[in-house]
């Protein structure tokens, strides 16, 4: 173990997570807590039934559906016949191999990387891992959290651990207070679209700075979610009160005396005076503008007041033919104003925004307001307790009453899997994470932005700016 | 591992997981009959016909193991679908000069080779195959190199282990399993717990 060095939060948790350390190998490092979903896990339990090997620690395994299943009315059946089969399987596969599961009818069933935090399940200085990439999210919490391919799921299915490298450690400090009209979702656009979307490729990012303690649990869950966006396999913050507050008394967290312990704990994490990272970044949150995309990665993204931008400014050959080409894809010119654009469809939800405070951020804007005739707007909660609380507040009421869509919760257009999506050519703003070609529906065209954009592209029918509301 | 062929071109950078395998493909609990959806999106017309302009599309692409490509390779998710993919298309190597981290692993276990070339390597084999398209490119894995006719031979890195694992055959997981003891020790002394089972 390492002596007295100054260490990062970052390289605390990898030290305490050390099963063991060969001259030559990965480290085998121990994962607290695995979170399962139907789409990455099914070749990974046929994988351990070929083998005839048992899931080593169910007790820190938890699978829910949330990407191949409808937003529509519970008690309508999955019509799509192979999604039905993959939500089947995964209910199957849990009880087959003693997994605690919150199936499709469950009132606790959400998106993974919502209800692991609401859960209580997401705790400081864990590893975490998932059978997908935003798993980064877990990283609010002070987690190391991270996606994994469906070997790898087999492997922490089978033996609680993963073969891994250590990654460079990446500061983000993110210094100031954000002004109105601005929120989380523009600080991580604005991370993306300054580095570029490999720009924390083999890093995990720590969010640092007065702009970063200042933002609420979920919020900071809306940072950490797209740390893989700007290329980092993870992206965390170091707790504090704040993050205690959020953990305390859910229904996985620890409880009396083992949360004394595990709080004691918790307090040794944050970076030590003096650690030092391999690259540090800095954002400044009191000139950060609302953030758009524009383009077909996330990283291709701007202030909301600025103009798209021209490929032939562009020195790199490939990077000025990639720029060319997502134009072409997205239908705009370079010069143009985003601002204005027309849209078809406003997508408020994912992993990234479907949290409570989000949808009062998309109600704030709604209220009293219509979308626009020609704008379908869809809200998508992250998880069924979110939306019981929302209905609660008569966030539902503000949505329905302007126009919008209330659905059930899950994945939904973010990766389009379960029927929500987008036409060919169709362009929408979106509260979510990838503007990928095809990404929310083949054909479709993303805007990448916060709620609260989100919800004034919706009342407008066109790329609207909040403060100008 | 020895690949002899000749080189598929796509001249993208950022060339995303949800383009090398659209996200309606993964509703299947398989992970076979993934090669006609490969580029699925980029390979064929709205009617299914394929595009015959594509790369993929292609007598010489079908007959390439090796696929060439720009900057930060298989970035997004995290879908060993990409892999798989890739591999039942035909292509046992990507050239490129970085890969996103999850990709790297996830091809790595799959027997795909991420291979990473300098920049200004990787562009010279751009213009070589533009005024060949038929030229073949050597991948030898146990010496780590990579070269064709009249162009510089270079090698690549590649983690250690991951080499042995491809060359010897060791399965990973099997690895893992292996150390049994190390992990019952470590269980034993772990500071946290969850009660999920409770």
């Amino acid at each position: 173990m390492p002596s007295n060095k100054p260490r990062t939060i970052i390289e605390k948790v990898w030290d305490s997570h050390m099963v063991a350390e060969k001259e030559g190998a990965p480290a085998v490092l121990f994962i607290d807590l695995h979170l399962v979903h139907e789409v990455t896990s099914p070749q990974a339990f046929s994988g351990l039934r070929a083998r005839g090997v048992k899931v080593r620690r169910p007790d820190l395994t938890f699978a829910t559906v949330d990407h191949s299943t409808p937003t529509t009315p519970r008690h309508l059946p999955i019509i799509d016949q192979i999604a039905a089969t993959q939500v089947a399987q995964l209910e199957t596969n849990a009880t087959e191999f003693g997994i605690p599961y919150f199936g499709f009818q469950n009132v606790n069933q959400g998106i993974v990387h919502v209800i692991g935090p609401e859960q209580g399940l997401t705790q400081p200085g864990m590893t975490v891992v998932c059978g997908d990439s935003h798993t980064a999210t877990h990283g609010a919490f002070g987690a190391l959290a991270f996606g994994i391919g469906t070997s790898e799921v087999e492997m922490v299915l089978a033996t609680q651990c993963l073969l891994q490298r250590p990654s460079k450690t990446f500061e983000v400090k993110v210094e100031g207070s954000l002004k109105p009209g601005v929120s989380a979702k523009d600080i991580i656009l604005a991370l993306c679209a300054k580095i570029g979307i490999g720009g924390g490729t083999g890093c995990v990012f720590e969010f640092t700075g007065s702009a970063i303690r200042a933002l609420s649990m979920e919020e900071r869950m809306t940072v950490c979610n797209m740390a893989i966006e700007a290329g980092a396999r993870a992206g965390l913050i170091a707790p504090d009160e704040k993050t205690y507050e959020y953990v305390k008394g859910r229904k996985f967290a620890p409880q009396g005396e083992a949360w004394d312990k595990a709080l004691a704990y918790w307090k040794t994490l944050p970076t030590d005076e003096g650690a030092t990272y391999d690259y540090t970044t800095t954002i400044d949150a009191d000139t950060l503008e609302p953030m758009i995309t524009f383009g077909t990665n996330p990283g291709m993204g701007m202030a909301i007041t600025a103009s798209v931008p021209n490929p032939a400014d562009s020195a790199d050959p490939l990077e000025r033919e990639s720029l060319r080409k997502a134009l072409v894809y997205m239908n705009l010119e370079a010069g143009q104003a985003i601002a204005g654009q027309k849209i078809d469809v406003v997508f408020i939800g994912s992993c990234t925004n479907s949290r409570l405070t989000d949808l009062r951020a998309a109600a704030s804007v709604l209220k009293g307001r219509k979308v626009s005739p020609s704008v379908r707007v869809m809200v998508v909660p992250g998880s069924q307790e979110i939306k019981r609380q929302a209905e609660a507040e008569g966030l539902d009421k503000i949505f329905r009453d302007a126009g919008a869509e209330w659905r059930e919760a899950g994945c939904s257009m973010c990766i389009a899997m379960n029927g929500d999506q987008l036409s060919p050519g169709q362009y929408s703003v979106s509260t979510s994470n990838r503007n990928f070609e095809g990404r929310q529906g083949k054909g479709g065209r993303t805007f990448l932005a916060s709620p609260l954009t989100a919800a004034a592209s919706a009342v407008m029918g066109v790329v609207t700016d909040v403060r100008s509301l | 591992m020895r690949i002899h062929s000749t080189v598929a071109v796509l001249p993208n950078d950022n060339i995303d997981t949800d383009q090398i395998i659209p996200a309606r493909f993964l509703k299947t609990i398989s992970k076979d009959g993934l090669g006609d959806q490969l580029f699925c999106d980029w390979r064929y017309e709205a009617d299914g016909s394929p595009k015959a302009d594509f790369v993929l599309n292609t007598p010489a692409a079908k007959a390439s193991q090796v696929l060439l490509a720009g900057d930060n390779f298989g970035c997004g998710s995290s879908r060993e679908h990409a892999p798989w993919a890739l591999t039942q298309y035909g292509f046992q190597a990507v050239l490129s000069t970085s890969y996103a981290d999850i990709f790297k692993q996830n091809s790595l276990k799959n027997r795909l080779l991420p291979i990473v070339m300098p920049k200004d390597i990787h562009a010279s084999l751009f213009v070589a195959l533009a005024e060949n398209p038929a030229l073949q490119v050597t991948v030898d894995l146990p010496t780590q190199t990579l070269s064709w006719p009249g162009g510089p031979s270079m090698s690549f890195p590649i983690d250690a282990f991951a080499k042995d694992c491809l060359l010897e055959g060791v399965d990973e997981i099997g690895y893992v399993l292996k150390q049994d003891a190390a992990i019952t020790a470590f269980e034993a002394q772990r500071p946290i717990s969850l009660n999920t089972l409770a």
